[in-house]
């Protein structure tokens, strides 16, 4: 199976359901932006596309084991160096960890720096350099640029172009902001779900 | 797995890591005791193993719930969660990982404190074989709790209570196994008991707490 196809997919937040009827195809080589209102649902989408909890309902089609999630937090251990990190992700992956991962994301002169010592943005580079050392071909971006300065920006969403999608993956990105890659949008706040999805009926409590 | 062992080897031996604060920890309460209920060597060396058993067990607890509480606050338990490690390998290496920086350092240093507490004899031996056999059914058992209880704020304190009467049997055979060596009896069944308790641990808990990871990660 190639790429991700959505249909028709519902999904909860908290006991209360957020989205409803959410259905969306993406190409390897694509990506999709998520736009939408706070609280409309796009990190709970993102974690469900990452298998951390199941759909209400409807589907999700992708190649098993294929997704790489990156949320607000980067996962990054401040006693460990920037080396140190990437090298576990990568050992937990099995993967090996390449050194030309440190350039992609301008982290060479900081690799043997304590995490807990760099600034917030440049955790947030270690953070999404994760994504590259695991190398999953559909990553699930929620405000992969939080934090990050218009150089870091951009050098971010180079690498996303030239590297991960020209590779033939795929991203699905919740972004308030540009990242200056050609992808459709997809506006969230048209599928929210309504009252009346939460189904059930009063004569369940009768 | 291993990758994981070691990450969380390195993370306790690091600074802030709370590598020793339970071997302190275990240190002071066994050092407390005499001062508590006199310095008379008979009731000392009649209590001992009791005292060296529960002591070592509130020094396993004091750790458990930076387990997977310091993963889930960095955001690292749900990438975990999405890796190809399952969650149940998470859960035995964490638990690993716990027995190895608490319950072996433990183990260890019991004997040391028996000498404190005047411990009879023929007990030494049967008190680091008890403790090793059975800390590590402490450290699964908390692996579970702290399962249980992550993404919980305070979450610590609920712990404590939902772990202490699961450490029961562990308490009880264990601390029988040493008493019955310092009076020369035979100590096959509650070793044996412990041994059990110890494997079943090891061998089911880990899918119980990768269950409860699963729900609580939603």
């Amino acid at each position: 199976m190639n790429g991700l196809q959505v249909r028709d997919v519902a999904v909860e937040r908290g006991g209360v359901p957020v989205l409803a009827g959410v259905s969306f195809d993406v190409a390897p080589g694509e990506a999709l932006i998520l736009r939408g209102p706070n609280g409309v649902g796009k990190t709970t989408l993102l974690r469900m596309l990452a298998g951390l909890q199941p759909p209400l309902a409807g589907s999700v089609g992708m190649a098993a084991d294929s997704a790489a999630y990156a949320s607000h937090a980067d996962g990054v251990k401040a006693t460990l160096t920037v080396q140190e990190n990437l090298a576990f992700w990568a050992a937990v992956h099995g993967k090996a960890l390449s050194d030309e991962v440190f350039g992609w994301f301008d982290l060479e002169r900081l690799a043997s720096r304590m995490a807990g010592a760099l600034s917030a943005g440049q955790k947030r580079r270690l953070g999404l350099a994760r994504l590259a050392v695991l190398g999953r071909p559909v990553l699930l971006l929620d405000e992969p640029t939080v934090s990050l300065d218009t150089a870091s920006v951009a050098l971010f969403a180079g690498w996303l172009r030239g590297r991960h999608l020209a590779g033939g993956g795929l991203a699905v990105i919740a972004t308030h902001i540009d990242l200056g890659i050609a992808a459709p949008e997809l506006d969230l706040s048209a599928f929210r779900a309504g009252p009346d999805a939460q189904g059930g009926s009063d004569e369940a409590f009768l | 797995m291993i990758a994981l062992l070691v990450r969380d080897l390195r993370l306790a031996v690091r600074a802030g890591g709370g590598f020793g604060l339970g071997l302190a920890f275990f240190l002071i309460v066994v050092v407390l005791v005499p001062f508590g209920v006199g310095a008379e060597t008979s009731v000392l060396s009649r209590i001992a193993p009791g005292i060296l058993w529960v002591a070592a067990l509130l020094a396993a607890l004091l750790s458990l719930d930076r387990i997977f509480a310091l993963d889930f606050e960095d955001g690292s338990l749900p990438l975990l969660a999405t890796s190809p490690l399952p969650l149940e390998g998470v859960a035995l290496a964490k638990g690993v990982a716990h027995w190895v920086t608490t319950g072996l350092p433990l183990t260890l240093a019991a004997p040391l404190l028996g000498v404190l507490l005047n411990m009879e004899g023929p007990a030494y031996p049967w008190l680091l074989a008890s403790l090793a056999l059975g800390t590590p059914a402490l450290s699964m058992i908390g692996a579970f709790c702290a399962a249980l209880t992550v993404g919980l704020r305070r979450g610590g304190l609920l712990m404590s209570l939902l772990v202490l009467p699961l450490y029961v049997p562990t308490l009880i055979f264990g601390a029988e196994v040493v008493r019955r060596g310092a009076m020369g009896m035979a100590v096959g069944t509650p070793l044996l008991m412990l041994g059990g308790i110890t494997f079943g641990c090891v061998a089911l808990l880990p899918f119980a707490s990768a269950a409860a990871l699963r729900v609580n990660l939603r």
